[in-house]
């Protein structure tokens, strides 16, 4: 296979990788704060997805237009996830937790299978089969809004988290528990704020993400699973990580499908996350406990 | 006249562990008040009720005559009661400036958050020097400041420190006293936890002698120091 081949195909792994770490950033954020691991963020995913879809099909808007309502649906979700059902776990042991969020995950899977069915289903934007040609390049121009969307949105993330008080506010949390409630922060208003935060990236991954691929319920728990593999990667609690994390394993999944068959794709995607746990166990990005 | 924070009867639990039983004390209005005791005696776990952090079983807590104990932690510290932690707790990723900015976030401070932040300055020029580096990269007393600084800008009419000397330097020490009795000086009420016994019995106007998380004696900061029991208990004399 001449070499062009393999280069677009990184290329385009390169674009859904950020999408996906747009994806993985959510979890991160949610655990680098509340300490909760989102068992149900794949499952929250797709939902943003068919979410996209319903408004797609009544607004006729375009799919990264839709992101904006569809992440304060999200956020809203998330929010008050947070504030009904799992602070109230917040100090449990992390089994409880666990099976909290997996309920959360299997309710959210058959309330979309009984709402929209088992069937694959997919958006047609008028810039679905257009492609930029870039040198030996030639690159979806659908996956190019998508990873640019993606960019937009993780840095206004970053700016919010650095520039606001809000922000801060929700970092202190992260560093110092027992200092966030001496200075009077209201904690348990954070974590639904973070949790809010987390689910609205999911929400916009979602927008982006159904433009360059179809939905059904039943993918839910492969982008569950696939944000741990980014987080992981990336490091746990870095947000850069988790952006990073996203590249490399969309590079990876999108090479190793042409390199060895598409349906074996995620096995080379866990094989790197072997490769990081051996090696680098705190994520590539992540800093070690101390 | 009734004083600014009124405890009585308190009782609390980890467990079915009593830290504290039947706790009673009154901090008038400007003065600093002393809690002295062993480790485990039961002063930090008093000092963390106070604020809501932990709920007590029984009692009352009563601060400018309102009952607080059900309070959560955010609402106590609006009410004017600040807090210097053991340990300084100060958010080791954010910097300085960050760390007061986040002291300055309840309700009652955020409109004179950017004044309190000149008077923090003014009164720690070192705070103002190192505002753009890490807290985590500061010097134990430095930390201390910041973390005396960060419950200024909370804005409170009442502080309570535990254990504000810990692990630092003599010289340091003296500082950390130093800003505390003129914090006094300029009408604020504190309740001072210290490991340093005779420091703080010196410089409180009354003080209490907590065992096993009981009162087990209460008095004039100065006749405690005099007091022969609590000499040889507390300062090996």
């Amino acid at each position: 296979m001449p070499v062009e081949i393999y280069l677009n195909v990184a290329a385009s792994g390169l674009l859904t990788g950020l999408v996906y770490g747009l994806m993985a950033l959510g979890l991160s954020v949610i655990f680098g704060v509340v300490r909760v691991v989102n068992f149900a963020h794949g499952e929250m995913m797709t939902l943003a997805m068919f979410l996209t879809l319903v408004l797609f099909n009544a607004l006729k808007l375009d799919p990264l237009v839709l992101l904006v309502p569809v992440a304060a649906v999200m956020f809203a979700l998330g929010y008050l996830m947070q504030a009904g059902l799992i602070n109230p776990f917040i100090n449990r042991p992390e089994h409880s937790q666990f099976m909290l969020l997996v309920a959360i995950a299997l309710i959210l899977v058959n309330v979309q299978l009984i709402v929209f069915g088992p069937d694959a289903q997919g958006i047609r934007t008028r810039y679905s089969f257009d492609s930029f040609k870039l040198g030996p390049l030639v690159i979806d121009a659908s996956k190019v809004y998508a990873a640019g969307a993606a960019l937009v949105v993780a840095a206004a993330l970053f700016a919010f988290f650095r520039f606001t008080l809000l922000g801060k506010a929700i970092r202190a949390c992260a560093d110092n528990y027992d200092g966030a409630r001496v200075v009077g922060l209201n904690v348990k208003r954070l974590y639904a704020l973070t949790f809010g935060i987390g689910s609205a990236c999911v929400g916009a991954a979602g927008a982006m993400l159904m433009v360059v691929s179809d939905v059904t319920p039943a993918i839910g728990p492969a982008y569950t699973l696939l944000a741990f593999v980014i987080v992981i990667t990336g490091g746990l609690g870095s947000m850069p990580g988790a952006l990073l994390g996203g590249l490399l394993i969309g590079v990876t999944e999108a090479l190793g499908g042409v390199l060895f068959t598409p349906s074996a794709k995620s096995m080379f995607a866990f094989a790197l996350l072997v490769l990081v746990l051996l090696f680098r166990p705190q994520g590539i990005l992540g800093r070690r406990e101390t | 006249m009734s004083a600014l924070l009124e405890v009585e009867g308190l009782d609390l639990y980890y467990g079915d562990a009593q830290a504290l039983a039947g706790v009673t004390l009154e901090v008038p209005r400007g003065e600093i008040v002393a809690i002295v005791g062993a480790n485990g005696a039961g002063k930090s776990s008093l000092i963390r009720t106070i604020a809501g952090i932990e709920r007590c079983r029984a009692g009352r807590i009563r601060f400018n005559g309102a009952e607080i104990q059900a309070l959560e932690s955010h609402a106590v510290c609006n009410l004017g009661i600040g807090q210097v932690a053991e340990g300084r707790q100060v958010f080791p990723s954010l910097t300085v400036e960050e760390n007061l900015e986040m002291g300055g976030l309840v309700p009652r401070a955020r409109a004179g958050a950017k004044a309190k932040l000149r008077e923090v300055y003014a009164m720690f020029p070192r705070l103002e020097e190192r505002r753009a580096q890490l807290a985590g990269t500061l010097s134990g007393g430095e930390q201390q400041m910041l973390a005396i600084g960060r419950c200024l800008m909370g804005n409170p009419e009442f502080i309570m420190f535990d254990e504000p000397s810990l692990g630092l330097a003599p010289k340091v020490v003296q500082e950390v006293l130093h800003t505390i009795r003129s914090l006094n000086a300029k009408g604020m009420t504190v309740l001072l936890v210290e490991q340093n016994v005779a420091v703080s019995l010196k410089i409180s106007s009354h003080a209490y002698v907590l065992e096993n998380g009981v009162v087990a004696m209460s008095g004039r900061g100065t006749d405690l120091l005099h007091d022969d029991r609590v000499r040889q208990a507390y300062m090996g004399l």
